[in-house]
């Protein structure tokens, strides 16, 4: 057996991811999640007097609340398996990456179990989002210091 | 490499136990015994993985009416950190021990060692088999358990399960190792960790074909050559593979996988079962009674294994595999 | 009213949607997939072009991951353009810290909490 004909048959027996419809129910279940964190904003608005500016803080930490207690259950990876990028994309499932390993890993103990792998999956969202914005705010730092863009 | 043996060691006795979730499995009810708590009431994974060896010894040495002291060894391993749970539970059985690692394949590379043990006469009763752990298997090799990662189509199960034999020398009637084949690493340029049965279809192709060749057979001598973990789509390859040496579809449906089967239609274990458990426990016990009941009179059962790591695999390795085969008759 | 839950849903669902084509198509894994949004995000702010964005759609910009780097991003500017280059440094997680902080929090009252289980339903 050549083992590009091997490649081939692998080619056509492998099926296709059905990204069309994968799409669709990122969409879906993506927008309904953001659509939830509208309205817990506009809970803290109105019963806690936090501004449109403001109150993202309070909904992002609330969001990561539900999203510990469906991880918790199960719920997530259920969810997660149907919708995708749809439920990890939203900061829900930048919690249910740091919420699940912390769980996982409790039977090496809270100190070097939940303590030493809390963020082994969402570590590098958090040093990749640090190392960018440094650079960035660097960049545009100096670019105003030499009077090329303003603020 | 084949080995041809003369004293046909024999499969004295065989046992199966599952966990929990494995009551869906199509072959539940060929199963020893099922576990009612997927970690045996233990406080972790791992240390229900050691139950889950250790339960399985214990109904095996039942079922042959032997006792600890009487087996002269143990070949098992596992996939969990440097085989910890076996090696736990052969702290418990105190028997002379050897652990081996071909991955899911170590459900029958465990049974060639312990009859070639039996061949030479080092050893008069030997356990040999394997067992798998889902959640001790899944957090070491992919994600946390609770992590909302989706899975494609062509990923598989890993199940809690186990299946082990006991190889000793020939009595009349009992189903005996003829022949066996230690397979080659095959590696085919595959990297995805959630498609093994891709990677793993040329090393079961690589080893049935080798096999055939040295002993002068061909498929239709055999009543089913069974496979270990292809899965779905690793089933189909390894089938489409055999029809391009033209092979007809007729001889073709003889060839058979457990993890294909193992939770029949339901589509929420994607491509099917994997795990040195999914091999051993499906073999150890329904093949096995094909075999007794005279249902078959020749069988071929191949495990395959995909000798990945977590480390190979994030630093950006293909995975190698192989496929290790016994010939078993009655 | 209305439209501003309309509008969180369609910028949310799209921003996952690319995060779905960078999965199937792209091939990327889920790590890979969110660290370049945060990366995205991380630049999006530095030409000035998320906050537009949350004020067009709300929580459909401030939930997903992208925000975490312009927020990021935003608390770095915010203290350069009062303390210059030091800034950059010290200002980064003072917009962003409630994510982290909520993360860790409930990462471990989840531990204390909860154990896996490998049920399929």
């Amino acid at each position: 057996m050549k083992e590009e004909r091997y490649q081939q048959i692998e080619q056509q027996i492998t099926p296709k991811a059905p990204v069309a419809f994968n799409m669709l129910k990122a969409f879906l279940v993506g927008g309904s999640i953001c659509a939830v964190g509208q309205a817990i904003s506009y809970f803290y608005i109105i019963f806690f007097n936090f501004t449109e500016k403001t109150a993202g803080n309070p909904t992002v930490a609330t969001l990561i609340f539900i999203a510990m207690l469906l991880t918790g259950f199960g719920l997530y990876r259920r969810l997660g398996q149907f919708a995708g990028a749809g439920s990890a994309v939203p900061v829900t499932g930048f919690g249910n990456a740091v919420i699940s390993a912390a769980i996982e890993h409790k039977t090496e103990g809270f100190v070097l179990g939940v303590g030493g792998n809390m963020f082994k999956l969402a570590g590098s969202v958090i040093l990749f989002g640090v190392v960018s914005a440094f650079a960035v705010a660097l960049i545009k730092t100096i670019l105003v210091s030499l009077g090329v863009i303003s603020w | 490499m084949v080995i041809v043996f003369r004293q046909k060691p024999a499969i004295l006795a065989c046992a199966a136990v599952a966990g929990p979730l494995e009551k869906r499995s199509v072959f539940f009810s060929y199963f020893d015994k099922v576990l009612e708590d997927e970690r045996v009431y233990e406080q972790t994974n791992e240390k229900g993985q050691m139950a889950l060896v250790r339960e399985t010894c214990k109904v095996l040495l039942e079922k042959a009416k032997v006792k600890n002291l009487d087996i002269d060894y143990l070949l098992s391993g596992d996939l969990v950190n440097q085989m910890t749970p076996t090696s736990f539970a052969a702290r418990e059985l105190a028997v002379s021990f050897i652990g081996l690692f071909s991955a899911c394949a170590t459900s029958i590379s465990s049974v060639i060692v312990a009859s070639l043990l039996t061949e030479v006469g080092a050893s008069n009763l030997a356990i040999a088999g394997a067992a798998s752990h889902h959640n001790s298997t899944e957090r070491q090799f992919r994600y946390p358990i609770d992590y909302g990662a989706q899975k494609p189509a062509t990923a598989q199960w890993t199940v809690t399960a186990a299946g082990y034999v006991l190889v000793g020398q020939y009595v009349d009637g009992s189903p005996y190792i003829a022949a066996a084949t230690v397979g080659k690493v095959i590696d085919y340029g595959q990297t995805d960790p959630f498609h093994m049965g891709a990677a793993m279809a040329p090393a079961a192709y690589q080893t049935i074909t080798d096999h055939l060749k040295q002993r002068g057979q061909k498929i239709a001598d055999y009543d089913a050559i069974f496979t270990g973990d292809l899965g779905t789509y690793g089933l189909k390859i390894l089938k489409a593979m055999f029809a391009e040496d033209g092979i007809g579809q007729e001889d073709l449906k003889i060839i058979r996988d457990a993890g294909e089967e193992y939770y029949g239609e339901d589509k929420r274990f994607q491509a099917g079962a994997s795990g040195a458990g999914c091999s051993a426990s499906v073999f150890f016990s329904y093949v096995d009674l094909q075999l007794k009941t005279g249902r078959y009179q020749k069988v071929l059962l191949v495990a395959t294994g995909a000798l990945l790591s977590p480390l190979s695999y994030q630093q950006g390795q293909s995975i190698p595999c192989t496929a290790h085969a016994i010939e078993v008759c009655v | 009213m209305i439209f501003s839950f309309l509008f969180a849903f369609v910028v949310g669902g799209l921003i996952c949607v690319v995060g779905q084509l960078m999965l199937d198509v792209g091939k990327l894994t889920p790590g890979h997939t969110l660290s370049t949004l945060v990366v995205v995000g991380a630049i999006l702010d530095g030409f000035g072009l998320y906050e537009p964005l949350i004020d067009l759609a709300g929580a459909g910009a401030t939930v997903p991951i992208t925000s975490f780097g312009n927020s990021l991003t935003h608390g770095a500017l915010a203290e350069a353009e009062k303390h210059g280059l030091v800034g950059v440094l010290t200002g980064m997680f003072e917009v962003t810290s409630s994510g982290i902080s909520a993360a860790i929090l409930f990462g471990f009252i989840g531990a204390l909490l909860f154990r896996s289980k490998g049920t399929i339903d």
